[in-house]
């Protein structure tokens, strides 16, 4: 990362305040492009096909057949402008092509052109257009200025999801041959090796006993990390940022004392190394199904009783919303194909079920304990994911992915505080990372798309004194390690929801006396 | 009969086939395309009766346009439950003998056109004056704001200003539903009026009307929250298992 970056940077305020529009401001910005060596695992050409025209509204016919979201929403909208100051990149960026509804436009002009009598005799009237070469290169520059997150379907008073635009948009721009280099080439490696990151059994077996003489040198308890153990109750399928990457690490050290202290016997997989799945980012129904496949694979190779997601926004929607459909990890199905899995599984558990879930329960319980002092160094603030918040849910009534991790927080620390209201909750800001976006070659998105998050979060640590920004999600961890400096706050403010876990939890054969004032002031001087 | 009634009779014939016959096809296009994935906008409703009362909260009251633009919301609205009122009073055009009900409301209809313009002008004000909305907007939206605002206009004018024959006018109305047609009464008032709304009968299949239907089968609001407790799937993604 350069020292200093080639675009402006906002002085944050504390307050989000809607700009006037400047057009063209982020026409230029382009990720990089996949090339063949990605494309062609994907299914997808490896460069622009000579009939791109016939086959881009070929491929718009398939999808308006396939999914009725799309082709409700390019017929919906009626143009009131209820979503133009609603998405942190408009906000960020100003550029009116970032307004969900003109984001959405660059497709619907097309669909009426080629879909719509109004459209095919009448263009000029209803703004219909061609689609050209210029409209591809356009639908590539702002289909990955968007990070679907799903804040503007919030607020559309016929839920137009300009998430659903922009996946369809990336499956048409794949189709002939213009794909996305960074998610293209991550979902290259899930399909190869098993997880984002592309590491191999091995890497993953050393790091995990890495991990375990850590915890055993900190805290003088073996809480392992095991891997691949046939019969175990829980499979943790966590993203694999949580093996590398800092501080997701943190929470993965969360979850095993979490599982160590409730006395359960749970496992991790080579096969299912990988909780996210860009297949959603890209659109691709075939894509994203094939990634889970593994997973499923897994529970039933393993015998698997629960099946359980760590921390990862993206990742806890496809579970949540997309498993029992793609691979039958859920329940109430009476096929064949998901019946054999589905017999196998505890139903006394959700399935899946978030790692939130499972501490919540265990805390709520008494099973586990923790000794919320030993956070008492720290006033945490909690980011609502936008894949966990608005697609997606935890516990057994509507909202519990907001009340669920907020608990888990409380009942770990001493202090919390909330962000102001309209930016939490359902109405939650994206990371500005999210959806594909996390590389470097899209960095002023993305620290432009953080600004609405960064002025609610300076406006509680202006005024409420807090010092950690609590998250449940791999990119959000990564995205704003990154972003934070660019807005003058130190990275380590970041952390995981399961890493405060980790700080508090008391394990079991941690007897009074020096192993645990030793372990206590490890914590202390490793928290920060 | 007159040129002049004959073009009317064909006119309103044309455009209630036009009509009926579109929105169906669209209404059948929307039914048929599957939803392969759960995708409501959470938190969302676990039941399918919650789902009814979450639908419900949109159509009547607009919930999530009151969460993002009170100014947007309240001319939305005005214009809308204006025009549901006037066309309600309406319907005494259509039967024989007006039933009490129906008599009752005949205040509240007859004024409601006044808010009903009034929503559609703070409605036309807003593309105007908001920048992004002006960024947004195409001539097709000013157009339907100026043929709403001209049928609600008009048919103001004609209860509180220049009086139509509502008798000859509903002798026209009642000849086409018994298939008897009657001469249109030559008020030029009420020509125009109903010359507007033939045309918004005829744009409402194939322009952006098509929001009224389209909302109940928005998946983000018609789906229950219940993915884990039932396997959700598409005809076209079951094949993929096979």
């Amino acid at each position: 990362m350069a020292a200093a970056p080639d675009f402006e940077v906002a002085k944050l305020t504390g307050e989000i305040n809607v700009p006037k529009l400047r057009e063209g401001a982020m026409a230029g910005v382009k990720a990089y492009v996949a090339n063949e060596k990605i494309q062609t695992p994907l299914g997808y050409p490896g460069e622009l096909v000579e009939d791109w025209h016939d086959r881009a509204i070929g491929k718009m016919g398939e999808l308006l057949k396939k999914y009725r979201s799309l082709q409700v929403f390019m017929d919906a909208c009626v143009h009131c402008g209820a979503c133009t100051d609603k998405c942190h990149y408009y906000l960020g960026t100003s550029d009116p092509k970032n307004m969900p509804v003109a984001r959405q436009e660059l497709m619907r002009q097309v669909y009426r052109r080629h879909f719509t009598f109004a459209g095919k005799y009448f263009p000029k009237l209803v703004g219909a257009r061609d689609l050209t070469r210029e409209t591809l290169d356009e639908w590539y520059s702002y289909y990955y200025q968007c990070s679907e997150c799903r804040r503007c379907s919030v607020y559309c008073p016929y839920g137009i999801d300009t998430a659903e635009i922009t996946m369809a948009g990336r499956e048409i721009l794949d189709s002939v041959g213009i794909g996305q280099k960074y998610s293209n080439e991550i979902l290259g490696k899930l399909h190869r090796i098993g997880n984002n990151l592309g590491l191999p059994g091995p890497a993953i077996e050393d790091t995990l006993q890495g991990l375990e003489e850590d915890v055993l040198e900190d805290t003088g308890i073996p809480v392992k990390f095991p891997l691949d153990v046939e019969g175990a109750e829980v499979l943790l399928v966590t993203p694999s940022a949580d093996f590398f990457s800092e501080p997701h690490v943190e929470s993965l050290i969360g979850y095993a004392k979490v599982f160590h202290a409730a006395g359960i016997s749970w496992t991790l997989s080579t096969k299912a190394s990988e909780a996210g799945n860009f297949g959603l980012f890209i659109g691709s129904y075939e894509n994203m199904r094939k990634g889970a496949l593994r997973i499923r694979d897994a529970a039933l190779d393993l015998g698997v009783k629960r099946i359980v997601v760590g921390e990862c926004g993206h990742a806890w929607r496809v579970a949540y919303s997309f498993w029992n459909t793609l691979i039958g990890v859920g329940s109430g199905a009476d096929d064949e194909f998901a019946k054999k899995l589905q017999a196998q599984l505890d139903h006394n558990y959700p399935q899946p079920s978030h790692i939130c879930e499972v501490t919540h329960d265990l805390l709520t319980r008494g099973v586990i304990k923790a000794d919320k002092s030993k956070n008492d160094h720290r006033v945490i603030t909690f980011h609502d994911s936008c894949n966990v918040s608005r697609a997606s849910r935890m516990g057994n009534t509507p909202g519990g992915q907001f009340t669920i991790p907020r608990e888990v927080i409380k009942m770990v620390a001493n202090n919390y505080q909330d962000m102001a209201p309209g930016t939490t909750h359902e109405a939650t800001f994206c990371c500005g990372g999210g959806g594909g976006l996390l590389t470097d070659d899209l960095m002023q998105v993305r620290v432009k798309g953080a600004q609405p998050r960064m002025e609610a979060f300076k406006d509680v640590v202006d005024n409420k004194k807090v010092n950690f920004l609590a998250l449940i999600c791999a990119i959000c961890k990564a995205q704003f390690t990154k972003v934070l400096p660019y807005y003058g706050y130190n990275m380590s403010m970041v952390g995981g929801v399961h890493q405060l876990v980790s700080t508090a939890i008391e394990l079991p054969g941690l007897g009074a006396g020096p192993v645990e004032a030793e372990a206590e002031e490890a914590e202390m001087a490793g928290g920060e | 009969m007159s040129t002049l009634s004959l073009i009317y009779v064909v006119l309103f014939y044309a455009a209630t086939l036009l009509l009926i016959f579109g929105l169906a096809m669209k209404i059948a296009q929307y039914a048929r395309t599957p939803a392969p994935l759960k995708i409501p906008t959470t938190p969302a409703p676990m039941t399918q009766s919650g789902v009814a009362l979450r639908m419900a909260r949109e159509v009547v009251l607009f919930e999530s346009l009151f969460k993002s633009s009170k100014w947007t919301w309240i001319f939305g609205w005005m214009f809308h439950f204006g025009l549901f009122l006037v066309l309600v009073r309406h319907l005494r055009y259509f039967v024989a003998d007006i039933p009490g009900w129906l008599a009752a409301i005949q205040p509240f209809g007859k004024y409601a056109a006044f808010m009903m313009v009034a929503g559609l002008g703070g409605l036309l004000a807003r593309r105007f004056l908001v920048d992004r909305v002006r960024y947004i907007s195409t001539p097709s939206d000013y157009l339907h704001l100026l043929l709403l605002i001209g049928i609600g206009m008009s048919g103001a004018m004609m209860t509180f200003v220049a009086h139509t024959d509502i008798v000859a006018l509903k002798m026209f109305i009642l000849g086409l539903m018994r298939f008897a047609p009657q001469p249109v009464p030559a008020d030029p008032i009420l020509l125009a009026h109903l010359a507007m709304v033939a045309m918004l009968m005829i744009v409402f299949p194939i322009s952006k009307l098509l929001h009224a239907p389209g909302v109940f089968f928005s998946p983000t609001r018609n789906q229950a929250d219940n993915p884990r407790e039932r396997r959700h799937l598409a005809e076209w993604a079951a094949q993929l298992e096979k």
